[in-house]
């Protein structure tokens, strides 16, 4: 192919040019498979390369090799070219070379401990670049080793150079204090003198490192309280600078510094009376006096909102800041939305009647489009609930669970739930809201666990219905409780003998009614064909009862004993879950009671049509719901409101399954 | 501290990944699979912040992205890093490769993308922001291609001369060139072939 003689003077030299060849062929590749066998011919051309003595094609055979490492194709052959070419005294291979270092060698190859001693030598060349490569390297990949050997160099660098070095030389050490704690001391004086530093680059650097030693050692951190009066000093010079163009980001001088140094601030003023006081001014500075309208200007006001709130600020200034968040929630740009929901979250615990202010628009933000904000927005909901506001709180959750996206589901039935339990007014709203949410989503583990353990707690204190309602759950859907972990605070794994225990807990006690204990022993018949462990144990708890005393848990038992005996063939069909409700269905009358649709329970497995059971004795499958004896729930023990049940079903059609509330109205 | 910085287009194809932590190549390329995924999902006007359940470290860390045209900048970080700050930082990286490449598209990067980790070097090490300041960056990036160019071009300038010389494809020369009264005669020059 000709080149044209303009193509001589720029880019024939560097490796780009084979680079570009190679790239060009790859992307001509029309399959997967027609580039990987492009790319493995390339690979075996590279290989070669690398076997032959030096040729000055070195470099560019590296650069392809490191463009086939990024689509993903092993190259692991190459981490010996990189350590040939890191000892080359040409800056073009040592660059790729480094770079490839960068990209195949970590701790665990043993060739990266050959390349120590060229960064040795690398870190004192005559050129800041050759230097800076060096440097780069160790910062991105150096291990605990390496960075032992080559701190001391590292330190003089910090102390003694120009700045471009420096700054890169901070991060350096930054690198190796994290990698190597113990030498932490080493850098503790010359990261004090680089605050006096001009150049901004040196300066974030220095801040950085400030923060790393702050973080790792507490001694340390109290000798750098002493340079909070430095820290502020700058941090003024950048707030009321004028506009200087090299740093200048959307009006705002140099933010990235900004936020580092308040960011150090809030580490070195948390807990501590002194260094907070000296802070204080600055931080109403900055906060009153930063222009917001853009991103950049966010980002400075926020980190002053944080570090004012995890410092011993005074409390006007932690107003100004909760406000400051406030204006945050109702900005046009959800990201702004987004990050003011997520300091709210941290500080709702302790300053939770701020955070209470802004609540309107914290509900009002689960209606947003994003997922993301949706989920800050929860999170922050369910921590602001509060036995002042459980009503109206729990209106809009209840709300917002019926649109929300099927990931944040299980997140908010868990904190519906935990929300319930700890403030809820009374306990017939607390059953209303369990039983909302499970007709609003379709039947989470949680919500089952739910009412498993409410149905405990009730059991002693005859509230038979419940007990039924949690029994007929059991039956119903006891698969799915066993199946998985449910995702309350102590997660719990349900096992078959648990959930039967539970059952002839009911069974047995003596404040059982009779017909509690006919919803139980159905249950536990429905669960024979949703367990598999524990059938037999079915089979003798059923068999037991074909003897009772009681007339109609007799009948139910020696009906369930006969299919379990002669008609076991039909026992799975028999005791099938019932289909879903379709509330325009016939037969379903509707009992009104506090607007929600409630549905008497059939007690019994569907009828068979062959007529091989006998005819359900007091209860059948036909209830029927009548209105109430009356509106007031009478106090604990000082009579009763009857409802009666009946539920009309002419068609033996797909029974309606939605919940038995009306026994609730008792 | 960056664990990672991403660019990938529209159709999930890396055009430049750079890790700050080591991973094996198979998890990088689920990681940049995985982060894919995730980002394309997103509508335009939602917030750039992502989080929960990624390969690359998990609940502490967010994914932070910008869309440009068929490009995706996507910075994995944990939780030491401002987020609006990152969202600015991608900011200034796209400019910078803006002022480098000249009106940069997606082809700059795909056939350069050895000068994007240089200037990416500048910018960000060891998971670390290093430098903001644009022209800065830009001094420096333009000095190191400069000292390439001058080093490559001392050692292999003849070799390589020749060599372009000897493909060019000149038309042949005429013997005389005849511009109406005037007549030069052209000597004999070898060919170059």
């Amino acid at each position: 192919m000709p080149l044209s003689i303009s193509l001589i003077t720029d880019t024939v030299m560097t490796p780009s040019v084979r680079l570009q060849e190679m790239i060009r062929v790859i992307r001509s590749a029309r399959t997967q498979g027609e580039e990987r066998g492009i790319i493995q011919k390339e690979c075996a051309d590279i290989r070669a390369q690398f076997r032959q003595s030096d040729n000055g094609e070195r470099s560019h055979s590296l650069a392809k090799l490191l463009y086939v490492h990024m689509l993903g194709y092993p190259a692991h052959f190459g981490q010996m070219e990189c350590v040939r070419l890191i000892a080359s005294p040409r800056y073009s291979e040592k660059r790729i070379g480094y770079l490839g270092a960068m990209m195949l060698l970590d701790e665990k190859q043993d060739a990266s401990l050959l390349i120590t001693n060229s960064i040795k030598n690398d870190l004192s060349h005559s050129s800041q670049y050759v230097q800076s490569l060096a440097l780069c390297t160790l910062a991105c990949m150096g291990s605990a080793e390496m960075c032992r050997d080559l701190a001391p160099e590292i330190e003089r660098l910090l102390r003694a150079s120009n700045s471009y070095i420096k700054k890169k030389a901070t991060l350096c050490a930054v690198h190796i204090i994290r990698k190597v704690p113990e030498l932490a001391e080493l850098f503790t004086p010359s990261a004090r003198s680089l605050l006096s530093e001009k150049n901004h680059g040196v300066l974030h650097g220095a801040v950085v490192l400030i923060t790393e030693l702050c973080e790792h050692n507490p001694d340390t951190l109290d000798q750098f309280r002493k340079a909070v009066p430095e820290l502020v000093q700058i941090m003024k010079g950048l707030v009321t600078s004028s506009y200087s163009p090299e740093h200048n980001v959307a009006g705002i001088s140099d933010p990235f510094l900004q936020v580092r140094i308040l960011r150090l601030l809030r580490i070195l003023g948390h807990n501590n009376d002194t260094a907070s006081d000296a802070m204080n001014d600055l931080l109403a500075q900055v906060a009153t006096n930063t222009d917001s309208s853009k991103t950049a200007g966010s980002a400075v006001l926020y980190e002053t909102v944080l570090t004012i709130m995890d410092i011993n600020s005074e409390s006007g200034l932690r107003v100004l800041a909760v406000n400051i968040l406030g204006r945050f929630l109702l900005n046009n740009d959800r990201n702004i939305r987004y990050i003011s929901m997520t300091s709210l979250q941290k500080i709702v615990q302790s300053d939770h009647n701020a955070v209470q202010r802004h609540r309107g628009t914290i509900v009002d933000c689960l209606k947003d489009q994003d997922t993301s904000v949706k989920r800050r927005a929860l999170e922050l909901s369910l921590a602001l609930v509060s036995a002042v506001n459980i009503r109206s709180m729990m209106k809009e959750l209840l709300i917002f669970l019926s649109t929300c996206p099927p990931e944040l589901r299980s997140q908010t039935t868990s904190g519906i739930f935990n929300a319930a339990e700890r403030y809820s007014p009374s306990k017939r709203w607390h059953i209303d809201t369990i039983l909302h949410v499970l007709t609003t989503c379709s039947f989470t583990r949680d919500a089952f666990w739910n009412l498993v353990m409410l149905s405990h707690f009730f059991n002693l204190s005859s509230q038979q219905p419940l007990v039924q309602v949690a029994c007929w759950c059991i039956g119903e859907y006891g698969d799915l409780l066993l199946k998985g972990e449910c995702e309350e605070i102590e997660p719990v794994q349900v096992t078959e003998d648990d959930v039967l225990d539970a059952l002839e807990t009911v069974l047995q006690s003596h404040m059982s009614s009779p017909a509690t204990r006919g919803f139980a022993l159905t249950a536990t018949m429905k669960l024979s064909t949703r367990i598999t462990d524990n059938v037999d144990r079915i089979r003798s708890i059923v068999s037991i009862y074909g003897s009772c005393i009681d007339l109609e848990l007799q009948q139910r038992a020696v009906e369930y004993n006969a299919l379990f005996k002669k008609y076991d063939h039909m026992r799975a069909a028999v005791l099938e879950r019932m289909p879903v409700m379709d509330k325009n269905s016939p037969g379903h009358t509707n009992g009104d009671t506090s607007g929600e649709n409630k549905e008497p329970d059939p007690s019994k497995p569907k009828p068979v049509e062959a007529g091989l059971l006998s005819e359900p004795a007091s209860q059948s499958v036909q209830l029927q719901m009548k209105a109430p004896s009356g509106n007031v729930i009478p106090a604990h023990g000082l009579g009763q409101v009857t409802q009666t049940v009946v539920l009309n079903n002419p068609n033996k059609a797909s029974l309606p399954c939605l919940f038995l509330c009306s026994c609730l109205s008792h | 501290m960056i664990k990672a910085i991403l660019i990938f287009n529209n159709h999930g194809k890396p055009r430049m990944s750079k890790f700050y932590e080591h991973y094996t190549e198979d998890t990088e390329q689920q990681i940049i699979r995985e982060t894919f995924h995730l980002v394309s999902k997103r509508d335009e006007n939602i917030c750039n912040f992502l989080e929960g359940g990624l390969l690359i470290g998990g609940s502490d860390n967010k994914l932070i992205y910008r869309h440009y045209a068929t490009l995706y900048f996507v910075f994995c970080v944990d939780s030491s890093e401002s987020e609006l700050g990152i969202l600015d930082l991608i900011q200034v990286f796209v400019e910078t490769l803006d002022k480098c490449f000249e009106n940069v598209c997606e082809l700059d990067l795909i056939f350069h993308v050895d000068k994007v980790h240089n200037i990416l070097a500048e910018m960000v090490m060891g998971g670390m922001v290093l430098e903001t300041n644009m022209s800065e960056i830009i001094t420096q990036v333009e000095a190191q291609g400069k000292m390439e160019k001058s080093e490559a071009g001392i050692a292999g300038a003849p070799a390589r001369a020749v060599s372009a010389v000897k493909n060019m494809n000149l038309p042949e020369m005429p013997k005389n060139i005849n511009i109406g009264d005037i007549s030069i005669k052209v000597p004999n020059l070898p060919s170059f072939k």
